[in-house]
């Protein structure tokens, strides 16, 4: 008798925890089925509709139909290819760009001991708060004073004022964290700091470089202000603003097809490189605002 | 003899490396100088005089005049007053969506990392994206949401989710709450993975319940990292523009201040009266700058 009462005590308790914890997963796994369903379903929604036309559209069915008519329209649109070679050109530059000053500039920040670089630091987190409408008037007459109104050069431009603050904070972070010994013997050595940079750590910045560069890319390619107020014309117009721009032929159309396709077409690319680049992104997301 | 030959050398040194620094230094703050502070500085300038563009180079300085018309012009107001309701709204949104995804993140389920890697998405994609995919989702008659919320038998009809004026505000919150959660759970769960563990396990092994260990040594600790996060966001929110402008163009519903500063430039062709807007827009989210590392510091000097 004791013995039993004894006996179901002691499997109750487990089984009841065991319970308990069970209960717990299952409420995780949930939640976190449910953070993914929010995160995913819009984009998975926004490559479904883009591969339906007509009246197939307008249809609930959450299961993908094969249609590529609003891909081939607008493939064969001049002013669609355009804008995505528009944004190639000025994302692609404008990364480039900032990866090379920053480069540098990383290197005095993150490695050179000097008088004012707590002041240097300050001053280019202060920029990075800058609201872009606050430079905007004076933007737009430094940009018509070089001729490069209605130009894509305009948005090279203008685009270094988010990219440059961005890149030197982040490569910063990466330069700090890289060993102290690696360059002591060159030092040792005399060695000039260009020699230092370019021989030793520049070799070995590849990945950060890459992610950071990507990062970049993306502020820039998603731009859409800066975009919209100086460039005027259809075969000027990046990526972002001519999605915006798409409407239907009539007022009674919904464009929403080509405007998914379009959306698919200029994310999916980067989507692609910003999972292979995760854990690098997310590092250099989150290494200059911690420390910073 | 010897100390003060080695100091004179380290000095040298010292100041070699200086010279180096300010070298390296020298191509990206000319480009910011060049890119940041003087349009920064025309602006400014700018919002003293009577410039339009039909003739810029000829102009006259009319003092405070742009300053004081913009401040006694009733959608001036109605736009700081939506930017200030978003910011809020949204931040605060963001900020306990992004705690609680980041609280699951930090435990070991399974899916983890397609979690962590799927939540990337909202925050890579174009605004300009995010918004048109929302729009269609929420169309009145063939959006997925209303049918849903039809085939459940919640709705009768549809619901003109970005057509109706009381609702407009409220879709522009929760696309922008879907679009930079993200980046809040980026930030926290590195706040998150930085609290030693030892901490929690000492709890647990106390019998502490779940809800005090988070309020008492989870949050406090958390504190920093979340703090940073949403002064991030709220600059950010402040100076918000793509989202409302594509969702309802000029509605005064939705407008910002970034909107309205645009108009006065872009649509009216007042460089005068945009560049004193746009000051305007500069010091709100100064303000709001100050304010928030203010309380950060004050926050930071009690607890110690």
């Amino acid at each position: 008798m004791t013995e039993a009462i004894a006996n179901t005590r002691t499997t109750r308790k487990p089984s009841r925890y065991r319970w308990r914890r069970r209960a717990r997963k299952t409420g995780m796994v949930a939640a976190g089925l449910l953070v993914l369903f929010y995160t995913l379903f819009p984009y998975y929604w926004a490559i479904v509709s883009s591969f339906r036309s007509g009246s197939q559209l307008f249809s609930s069915n959450l299961l993908p139909t094969i249609d590529f008519t609003h891909y081939r329209a607008l493939l064969a649109d001049p002013v669609f290819t355009r804008a995505i070679l528009n944004s190639l050109i000025v994302a692609g530059s404008t990364t480039l760009i900032s990866l090379v000053l920053a480069t540098a500039a990383a290197y005095a920040l993150g490695r050179l001991n000097f008088l004012g670089k707590r002041a240097v630091l300050l001053t280019i987190l202060v920029v990075s708060i800058f609201p872009q409408i606050a430079v905007m008037p004076g933007m737009f007459e430094l940009v018509r004073w070089l001729g490069l109104y209605n130009r894509i050069g305009s948005l090279i431009l203008a685009y270094l004022i988010f990219t440059v603050p961005f890149t030197v904070w982040v490569l910063t972070s990466f330069v700090r964290e890289f060993p102290r010994e690696l360059e002591e013997a060159a030092i040792m050595d005399g060695c000039s700091h260009w020699r230092i940079l370019t021989r030793i750590l520049l070799p070995l910045m590849g990945p950060a470089l890459a992610s950071t560069g990507l990062l970049a890319f993306i502020l820039a390619w998603n731009e859409f202000l800066f975009a919209l107020t100086f460039i005027l014309s259809d075969e000027n117009r990046t990526v972002p603003v001519a999605i915006g721009l798409i409407s239907g032929s009539s007022r009674y159309e919904y464009p929403f097809g080509p405007i998914m396709a379009a959306s698919v077409i200029v994310t999916l690319p980067l989507l692609v490189l910003v999972l292979i680049f995760q854990r690098r992104i997310v590092s250099g997301l989150t290494a200059g605002a911690i420390k910073g | 003899m010897i100390a003060r030959v080695i100091a004179r050398g380290r000095s040298r040194l010292e100041r070699r490396e200086a010279t180096a620094a300010w070298l390296f230094l020298a191509p990206a703050l000319i480009a910011l100088a060049a890119v940041a502070f003087w349009p920064l500085a025309r602006t400014l300038y700018f919002s003293f005089t009577d410039a339009t563009f039909d003739d810029p180079s000829n102009y006259g300085f009319i003092g405070w005049r742009n300053f004081t018309d913009i401040a006694g012009d009733k959608l001036w107001w109605l736009a700081l007053r939506n930017t200030l309701t978003f910011t809020v709204i949204s931040v605060a949104l963001e900020t306990c969506l992004g705690l609680g995804i980041a609280l699951l993140l930090n435990q070991t389920i399974p899916g983890r990392g397609a979690i962590r890697a799927a939540i990337l998405i909202p925050w890579a994609i174009p605004v300009v994206v995010s918004a048109k995919v929302w729009e269609w989702m929420l169309h009145d008659q063939f959006g997925i949401i209303n049918n849903a919320l039809i085939n459940l038998g919640l709705i009768e009809q549809g619901i003109a989710w970005t057509a109706n004026p009381s609702l407009v505000m409220g879709v522009v919150i929760f696309i922008d709450v879907w679009i930079t959660t993200p980046f809040m759970v980026l930030l926290i769960l590195a706040g998150l993975q930085l609290i030693p563990e030892e901490v929690q396990e000492a709890a647990i092994v106390d019998g502490v319940p779940w809800w005090k260990r988070f309020w008492s040594i989870t949050l406090p600790l958390l504190r920093p990292a979340i703090g940073v996060a949403v002064l991030f966001r709220v600059l950010d929110a402040m100076r918000m523009f793509d989202l409302s402008y594509v969702l309802a163009g000029n509605s005064q519903r939705t407008m910002t201040i970034s909107i309205y500063a645009r108009n006065q430039l872009v649509a009216f062709q007042e460089i005068g009266l945009g560049s004193a807007a746009s000051t305007w827009v500069f010091f709100a989210v100064a303000m709001a700058a100050i304010l928030i590392i203010g309380t950060l510091r004050l926050d930071r000097a009690t607890s110690r």
